[in-house]
């Protein structure tokens, strides 16, 4: 069966492509990407006025199987994905076992294809039960299918254990990804330390947990001449400390999330536990520094760092909420109203950081859409918003701050390794 | 004269002047009742107050306890050692099951901060924050206040050092907030482990020098200092904490001479203030208490009254 998408905007950066052209798929592979293509015996999907990207790719999310079913699945995460853009996701490994064997790995890639919606790539331990003292079988790990290493949010604090780390995968050419957080800094910490932890009576996280740590890694990456990439920055001291690095020819790549550019500390007023995450919102001069970052190209990646939890674990006691907040559905709406919408970045810039760039940086022949291809792209409509409900979430879990925001670009199509798997239809 | 409008009481931060005058002004008439020979009216008859306690206190909840039983209401009281917490359940849904007895108050004590405001939310009854975290204690604030009012005949225009651990008091907070909306000058100190960050946001000046904190001040307000802080490294011992920040006779020379000396119990003598300065002539620790009584009287009528 052969489609044609008729006169859609493509937005493709690595083959420098941008304008209005008709992709003709055949058998799920892209056969042709040209102006006016004879619509004849096609299924015609109109593009006109819509936007194409290369399906979207987060590097950071979790997905909680094994061990958490009730908050999320493969296939629930997948769902949760695909109504958001994304056609591959890579999911850390703080899973009931954590990823930290190959027996795990193996069981992500069969439960997945089984399902077979999309690829989901899992991301191995550093260390033995991700807790910071032995490293896992990393050759293992790396020829079962882990994409990177990362202890996710048990931040190495060995500074040995990491230097380690870092110098052995490099064999691999394998990614290390670091949750940058000293863990003496941030002990008991609720949220970001400063005038309004004080006034909330809530223990604070101090800036500086995560600037020490991104300062180390860093230093560790030239020592090793490791591939190093920070996750999820959210203060303006990082962005610099990155800036630098990159300029120093350090090989360090970083990322950022959605929330890390749209919501500051003072959501937390009221004990909002949808605002729990780690690290914590920041502030408004945070914010206006990763927005630089991004736009200057120091943070070369948006992920969403989606982290399901169940009402209960979050409708309790500030203290006792779990940390985390989905962002699959989420993440391109933000982007779009808080990058694109106020012209900070470009929508080429948009579809690096959130497609090319974490495939590249992962080795991942994703992020663009090539013909020869499985046809793996996303149609948009970037004129119509949506608001964000409850009863609309497809994720299992409906731990988000973003409630009743209404955001721009409307999902109308996905496809994921050649087959459509959404239709506005 | 102004009516009270809330649901709760959660904290003073919130609060307008005239609010907390009133409670002030509530709390002076309900005063008399406990000095009669039967201690009883029937303000809140046929009314139920459940006393939820997560955390130890004996102070608080006695006092809310008699406050309660003098204004003739039935109450309960639940440890967080009785409840079903400790099976597993959520706070919400314990909530959920006293209120479905159809309780009208409930009076919270708890570690955590924010969670009598997770109660408010979850349930139709008024909630009253008796502590919680390192948040708010309100009825603390108030009754400080009131003996302050009682005994200097005013506030506006008073200069009230606290001196202590201001990071993780609540009664700090709740102090701060009622006494600088009531026109009180607050000067805060400690070492400044134990002062807050961006306590320079927060309308009080502050000393890491404790003779200036004592020099010019109307009132000491000095806090309990919590063993477990110095195994965070807070401070090195508590012998240091006494030697520098501890009240004493001697430290006192530097004080006013009509200086009010306060304390929100329990006191640990030896380390923040000395037996004789607790004991003494300018200490108003007992009255603190005794006060505590009507005032937490007012905020049970007045929540009672208020958000119907």
């Amino acid at each position: 069966m052969s489609i044609l998408i008729k006169g859609g905007y493509i937005v493709d950066p690595e083959n420098k492509l941008e304008g209005v052209y008709d992709i003709l798929i055949d058998d799920g592979e892209i056969k042709k990407i040209e102006k006016d293509i004879d619509s004849e015996k096609c299924e015609l999907i109109d593009g006109k006025g819509k936007y194409i990207f290369p399906g979207l790719v987060d590097m950071h999310c979790h997905l909680r199987e094994p061990g958490r079913e009730d908050e999320e699945t493969l296939l629930s995460g997948s769902l949760s994905g695909i109504k958001g853009g994304f056609t591959t996701l890579c999911c850390m490994p703080n899973t009931k076992p954590p990823i930290d064997n190959q027996g795990i790995v193996e069981y992500i890639y069969n439960e997945n294809k089984k399902i077979g919606l999309m690829d989901i790539f899992p991301v191995g331990a550093i260390t033995k039960n991700l807790e910071g003292k032995e490293l896992t079988e990393i050759g293992e790990l790396k020829k079962a299918g882990v994409v990177a290493i990362s202890d996710d949010g048990n931040c190495v604090m060995d500074s040995e254990v990491m230097r380690r780390a870092m110098e052995y995968s490099k064999m691999f050419d394998l990614l290390v990804i670091s949750h940058c957080e000293d863990k003496n800094l941030s002990r008991g910490g609720l949220m970001n330390e400063g005038y309004l932890s004080s006034l909330l009576g809530l223990k604070g996280i101090p800036r500086q947990a995560e600037i020490v740590m991104v300062a180390r890694d860093i230093e560790l990456a030239k020592l090793t001449e490791a591939k190093l990439h920070i996750a999820h920055v959210s203060t303006k001291e990082t962005v610099e400390l990155i800036r630098q690095a990159k300029k120093r020819g350090i090989k360090v790549t970083a990322e950022t999330c959605p929330h890390y550019f749209s919501l500051t500390e003072e959501r937390i007023l009221g004990y909002n536990t949808n605002c729990k995450v780690n690290p914590p919102l920041r502030t408004p001069e945070d914010i206006e520094a990763i927005k630089e970052g991004l736009r200057d190209g120091t943070i070369d990646v948006i992920a969403t760092d989606h982290a399901p939890h169940a009402d209960f674990e979050k409708d309790v006691e500030f203290e006792q909420a779990s940390f985390g907040m989905i962002g699959l559905e989420t993440a391109l709406g933000i982007a779009l109203k808080e990058l694109i919408k106020t012209k900070i970045i470009s929508l080429s810039q948009l579809v690096e950081k959130m497609s090319l760039n974490p495939a590249k940086i992962l080795g991942l022949d994703k992020g663009s859409i090539n013909i020869g291809k499985p046809a793996d792209l996303i149609i948009v409509d970037l004129d119509k918003s949506w608001e964000v409900k409850r009863e609309k979430i497809v994720s299992k879990s409906k731990n988000t701050p973003f409630l009743n925001w209404t955001l721009p670009g409307v999902i109308e199509y996905v496809f994921a390794k050649g087959k459509l798997v959404l239709n506005k239809n | 004269m102004l009516n009270w409008k809330h649901k709760d009481l959660l904290g003073l931060e919130e609060l307008s002047k005239e609010e907390i005058e009133l409670i002030l002004e509530t709390a002076d008439s309900f005063k008399e009742i406990s000095l009669r020979p039967i201690k009883k009216v029937p303000t809140l008859r046929g009314k139920t107050v459940v006393l939820f306690f997560f955390e130890p206190s004996t102070r608080t909840r006695t006092s809310f306890e008699l406050a309660a039983k003098r204004l003739s209401a039935d109450t309960v009281s639940i440890s967080a050692t009785t409840s079903s917490i400790v099976k597993g359940e959520t706070l919400k849904d314990t909530a959920k099951n006293i209120e479905a007895m159809k309780v009208d108050i409930i009076v919270m004590r708890h570690s955590s901060s924010g969670a009598p405001h997770l109660l408010a939310k979850a349930v139709e009854a008024s909630v009253i924050n008796a502590g919680d975290g390192c948040h708010e204690h309100p009825t603390q604030a108030l009754l400080d206040m009131f003996t302050i009012k009682e005994k200097k005949g005013r506030i506006s225009g008073l200069k009230v050092s606290i001196i202590g651990d201001i990071a993780h008091s609540r009664v700090a907070r709740s102090n701060i907030w009622g006494l600088t909306k009531l026109g009180a000058e607050v000067t805060v100190c400690g070492p400044p482990t134990l002062i807050p960050q961006g306590i320079e946001k927060f309308p009080v000046k502050v000393t890491y020098d404790v003779e200036e904190a004592i020099r010019d001040a109307d009132v000491l307000n000095i806090l309990r200092i919590q063993l477990e802080r110095q195994k965070s490294n807070l401070f090195p011992s508590l012998r240091e904490y006494a030697l520098n920040f501890g009240i004493d006779a001697e430290k006192l020379k530097f004080a006013k001479p009509e200086v009010l000396i306060m304390h929100p119990g329990p006191i640990n003598r030896g380390v923040e203030i000395s037996p004789e300065v607790a004991d003494g002539p300018y200490s108003v620790i007992l009255e603190q208490v005794t006060n505590g009584l009507a005032v937490r009287m007012a905020v049970l009528y007045l929540v009672s009254q208020g958000g119907k």
